[in-house]
């Protein structure tokens, strides 16, 4: 009843091909934008901030960088980790070299620098395919996160080793170091996740996205209708680690403030992998459900075990981790295709509601 | 399908409750809260679990004791799992926690110190990373809300090297000796390295740097250079599960133990024991007792265990990193109760705990009256110096308890305090801080 | 100059140099590889027979480990011990075949991965609560003396790995071979639909191929159990055995023990070699390049089912 296209026409071709072409599903962004973007800096405390809703939205931006690779392109990669330190450490190098530059900036150069070491990790991926190449992208990741623990020239010849977030204003706002203002930092990051889920989502519909789809479901038949697989694998590796080298950047810069290489090892680049195929392959959304659901879910079992059910810590931690792990295989079971997919299920029945037939 | 539908709703409604009603016990009054980040699960649970229970207990005996000047400690566990994330997301929770906010932080992580030091400049709350974390925190003049006494790495690494000369027979007899520095390849397990190559261009000896990637179950090949170029020491700087294979590759290649020197994270019980008797005579550093026979030892025993030493066994009693654990809670208590002398016997704020912290005079008398006489080294902290450049004391497993082989050893602080100062004015100029003058007027 | 000498002529010197420790480290590639080999061949049995990348391999084998450090630390003899900790690996195949892999059948595998991501998350709370997480000493008898022939330096421990797993695949390769399972599990292996069709049950299958795994999971636990002391850490060695599965092609059981020395001596021979040109540390990422080179030639590994696509 609420959610009816019936007599919604479209009446040019621009109308037919909006990004949300069901007036309610605008409505629907609206609403959420202006919740995210008004409602939550006034009624979120730091805690919520700092410990939840800024990693939340990176590890989503980096979901989504992944999700480009594995979940439009089909190539399976675990070298997020090691793309996402590229994004950290040359943002730093670069805004240690040049202070004045404005840090949405930096962030974005540093995403070309990971585009440019994704390309190059992405050759093997023309030979290489399915869990081999899965296991491939592992020697980016243990490679990059070597070296940039052994070079001191990353970390700027600094004896410990780790790199620290100096402050940077824009407009007269502090956007990183300690000082500035978590609304301040939720805002950058949640305002980079819209821009880039918006591109992201215009471009999976372009020829680009399209041919990425080819590949996805059958690479040779693909090359057979004429798209170049060396393009349009490439092209994929380099847009996936432009914006997973973005949400590195901002892991550093946002959410720590400082880092050692630990922070971007092998469990980040699972982590992420996860995200994607909980919150569903090939879906802007699923990048997004899936992030919440692995940032969400510890949390909250953790808040209901010790705060609501009074177990020590450490007995809640274990419980937390079978719990965890059962709630993983049921989602599968439930939905193998994510959490994306059941939003989309429930659509369709709100579509009926309240007369289902 | 019905039955799974209403799992899956049951299951997203007790996750919404469980968010919503984040955990918000009442606090009694007159009680302030000590956080304590803790990972009892994960990789390096053996190393959580005695520091934490060494933490525990002795908040319980103080308590038990009615306090600090009659202001009870509640102690809040949070589970990190050695995760920075993690680690974070528990500073957050914690930081307000109680009437007056959290006393003071020990992050227990390289890490999560890092993180923290970050955030103390705005939220005033202090961090103390007993002998971890950031080594230039030692100057207090730039790292204001940052505390790293009694003693650091490169403090620990001149010790140490300074006990090779000595066994050696003198500084001078360190010409042309070769020592190998055995690693975890991440900044904690570097922190050691400047301050061993200065070393190495003044006494004339050849470092050899042997790096070992996280987690080091694997040591074969470092194990065979060490074979090949035959160090007459090795000095390693390991974490978890590396500390006990490298210590049965190095007796498989037959190093001599005695020769094989831990650091202060690298010699505990749950390193030698897996080793079994492959590890006799391996040496570690440390700044505080091992064992159990001290007299705040037998005051636990008594008090919190009724005499059963076997329930106490079972807490790691007297194991070295639950003595630590008692070393770090005696330091926050000794702070808080410092800071008591100027702002009077209530719950305190992290503000006042860290006056209290920088402040802290901790005389022999006072670890007597603890029950710590000769435990650990009185400590006196500045404005100044956050570390105090404590000493530190070699200790040998001799196959079932660790034991004493030298005196208290001095690090060589000529040598460490310009590194410091150096690396607190690169922090400071990175970061736009103004370091402070401490002549009182901040 | 400088770094061409470092990198082509230094290390070559040094071999030639000194030709007894260039055979030391070839045998203690040689020992690691058999180390890492362990780990892969469950890996590799749970692949051909089900499809399924099984990520918890590794937490199987500390698992495994820490069940049989708890049975023995009742009182209870190795040799009973260690049965009894089989029988647990078989429960857990069937609680896993009962309630992962049937509700999943016929699903992609990235979803199959993915499920078993939560089982290794499950594991790890299990074992973590039911065994606690100290470091435990495991000492089933396995002598440790270095011993020296000819100036090598040799380890009967490592002797020990080897022989078991030489042990192990020529027990599985009689196994996979003379038996009517066996003969079953490569029908499986080779055609789900197929086999399903002649009437072998798939179901039973899984139950033995994930038994089998279970019990290879508990030789790798007891042997890198036995060096580093069970303790949370063993799960990772599965990162170890990563290079080697592509090396030697997830579906091949040779392929599992020839890769992992592979690895292992071209690890180390980077590492002692090439390494302190480099800084240290290379043997992790060194493993991985190492397989990657392979793979360029082969994309399926060494000994992996050549790949045939068609539209």
């Amino acid at each position: 009843m609420l959610y009816r296209e019936a007599g919604q026409f479209k009446s040019s071709y621009g109308a037919d091909q909006a990004v949300f072409p069901i007036a309610q599903d605008r409505w629907f962004i609206a609403a959420a934008a202006v919740f995210a973007f008004v409602v939550v800096p006034l009624i979120a405390d730091d805690y919520w901030l700092q410990a939840i809703l800024i990693p939340l939205l990176v590890y989503a931006l980096a979901a989504l960088g992944l999700n480009v690779l594995t979940g439009y392109a089909g190539q399976l990669s675990l070298g997020t980790g090691g793309f996402m330190a590229v994004g950290a450490y040359m943002s730093y190098k670069i805004t240690t070299a040049f202070p004045e530059l404005n840090i949405i900036v930096v962030f974005l150069f540093s995403g070309l620098f990971s585009a440019a070491v994704g390309i190059v990790f992405g050759l093997p991926s023309l030979r290489i395919k399915g869990f081999y190449l899965a296991v491939a992208t592992l020697a980016a990741q243990f490679f990059l996160i070597w070296l940039f623990n052994k070079v001191g020239w990353f970390y700027n010849y600094n004896p410990s080793g780790t790199i620290d977030a100096p402050p940077r204003a824009m407009l007269g706002v502090l956007i990183t170091g300690a000082e500035a203002q978590p609304e301040v930092k939720y805002l950058t990051a949640l305002s980079l996740l819209s821009v880039f889920a918006l591109l992201t989502k215009n471009l999976v519909r372009s020829s680009v996205g399209r041919a990425w789809m080819a590949i996805r479901d059958m690479d040779i038949a693909a090359e057979i209708i004429g798209i170049r697989p060396l393009r349009t694998k490439l092209l994929a590796f380099a847009i996936s680690s432009f914006i997973c080298g973005v949400a590195g950047a901002e892991l550093f810069a946002l959410h720590f403030g400082s880092v050692e290489t630990l922070a971007f090892d092998i469990n980040l680049s699972f982590l992420i992998l996860f995200m994607v195929i909980i919150g569903g392959l090939g879906s802007i959304l699923g990048s997004i459900l899936g992030a919440a659901f692995m940032v969400l879910m510890p949390i909250a079992l953790t808040n209901l075990f010790v705060g609501g059910l009074g177990m020590q810590a450490v007995t809640a931690k274990h419980t937390e981790f079978m719990v965890f792990g059962g709630l993983i295989i049921f989602f599968l079971i439930v939905e193998p295709h994510g959490l994306a997919r059941l939003w989309q299920i429930a659509k369709e029945k709100l579509r009926l509601w309240p007369f289902p037939y | 399908m019905h039955a799974r539908n209403l799992i899956l709703a049951a299951a997203t409604a007790a996750v919404t409750t469980a968010l919503v009603t984040a955990a918000s016990p009442v606090w009694a009054a007159g009680e302030m809260v000590l956080p304590s980040l803790v990972y009892r699960t994960g990789a390096y649970a053996p190393n959580g679990v005695p520091f934490a229970n060494g933490v525990s207990d002795y908040i319980a005996l103080v308590n038990a004791k009615g306090g600090i000047n009659g202001v009870k400690i509640k102690l809040v566990e949070c589970e990190t799992g050695y995760k920075t994330d993690v680690g974070v997301e528990c500073y957050e929770k914690l930081k307000g926690e109680g009437a007056t906010g959290a006393a003071v932080f020990n992050p227990l992580s390289t890490g999560i110190t890092y993180q923290l030091i970050e955030k103390t400049w705005v939220d005033k709350v202090p961090v103390h990373s007993m002998g971890y974390g950031r080594t230039a925190a030692a100057d207090g003049r730039v790292f204001k809300w940052t505390f790293n006494f009694p003693t650091t790495y490169w403090s620990q690494a001149s010790a140490v090297i300074k006990y090779i000369g000595d066994q050696e027979g003198g500084m001078g007899n360190l010409k042309g000796k070769k020592i190998a520095h055995v690693f975890h390849n991440s900044p904690y397990g570097k922190e050691a390295n400047p301050t061993l190559e200065i070393l190495a261009d003044k006494f004339g000896y050849e470092l050899i740097m042997l790096p070992v990637d996280h987690p080091g179950q694997e040591q074969k090949a470092t194990w065979l250079q060490i074979r090949r170029k035959k160090p007459d020491w090795v000095f390693m700087s390991g974490w978890g599960v590396m500390n006990q294979v490298a210590i049965k590759e190095a007796a498989a290649v037959n190093y001599p133990m005695d020769h094989f020197i831990g650091n202060w994270w690298s010699s505990t019980e749950s390193d030698v024991l897996p080793a079994g008797d492959a590890a006799k005579g391996y040496k570690g550093a440390n700044f505080h007792g091992a064992g159990a026979d001290w007299a705040l030892h037998g005051d636990i025993l008594a008090t919190l265990y009724g005499g059963d030493k076997a329930k106490a066994g079972g807490k790691n009693f007297g194991e070295v990193l639950y003595n630590r654990g008692i070393v770090n809670a005696v330091f926050s208590t000794e702070a808080i109760r410092t800071a008591m002398g100027k702002f009077g016997d209530k719950p305190l704020t992290g503000e006042q705990v860290r006056w209290g912290l920088e402040n802290l005079d901790l005389t022999a008398a006072r670890l007597k009256a603890l029950g710590l006489e000769d435990f650990t080294n009185p400590v006196k902290v500045t404005c100044e110096d956050h570390e105090t450049m404590g000493p530190v004391r070699i200790q040998q497993w001799d196959g079932g308890k660790w034991v004493y082989v030298s005196d208290w050893i001095k690090p060589m602080r000529n040598v460490v305090r310009p590194l410091v100062e150096r690396a607190a004015a690169a922090y400071a100029q990175e970061k736009g801080i103004t370091p402070r003058k401490c002549d009182g007027s901040d | 100059m400088g770094v061409l000498n470092e990198f082509f002529v230094l290390p070559f010197l040094d071999i030639a140099e000194a030709p007894l420790f260039f055979i030391e480290v070839i045998i203690g590639g040689l020992s690691a590889g058999v180390m890492y080999s362990l780990v892969a061949l469950g890996f590799v049995l749970i692949f051909k027979a089900s499809g399924v990348f099984n990520f918890a391999q590794g937490v199987l084998a500390l698992f495994a480990a820490l069940t049989l450090v708890g049975i023995m630390e009742w009182g209870v003899p190795a040799p009973v011990a260690l049965l009894l900790t089989a029988a647990v690996m078989v429960g857990l195949a069937f609680a896993v075949e009962r309630l992962v892999l049937r509700p999943l059948v016929n699903q992609e595998h990235i979803i199959l991965f993915m499920s078993t991501i939560g089982l290794a998350y499950f594991l790890e709370g299990l074992g973590d609560t039911l065994w606690g997480s100290n470091v435990k000493k495991l000492d089933i008898g396995i002598p440790e003396q270095s011993f020296e022939i000819g100036g090598v330096l040799l380890n009967q421990f490592e002797l020990v790995a080897a022989a078991t797993a030489g042990t192990l695949v020529a027990v599985l390769a009689v196994f996979f071979h003379y038996t009517r399972v066996g003969r079953a599990l490569r029908a499986v292996a080779d055609d789900h639909q197929a086999a399903l069709s002649v009437g072998i049950p798939l179901k039973t299958i899984w139950v033995i191929v994930w038994s089998v795994a279970g019990i290879v999971a508990l030789v790798a636990g007891i042997m890198w159990g036995s060096k580093s002391g069970v303790q949370f850490s063993l799960s990772l060695i599965a990162l170890k055995a990563l290079p080697v599965l592509i090396l030697g092609g997830f579906t091949s059981v040779p392929g599992a023990i020839v890769g992992g020395l592979i690895i292992g001596v071209g690890e180390k021979i980077g590492e002692v070699y090439w390494g302190p040109a480099l800084g240290g540390a290379i043997e992790n990422w060194f493993a991985y390049v190492l397989a990657l080179m392979f793979l360029v030639f082969r994309p399926q590994g060494l000994f992996g089912e050549k790949i045939i696509e068609r539209v």
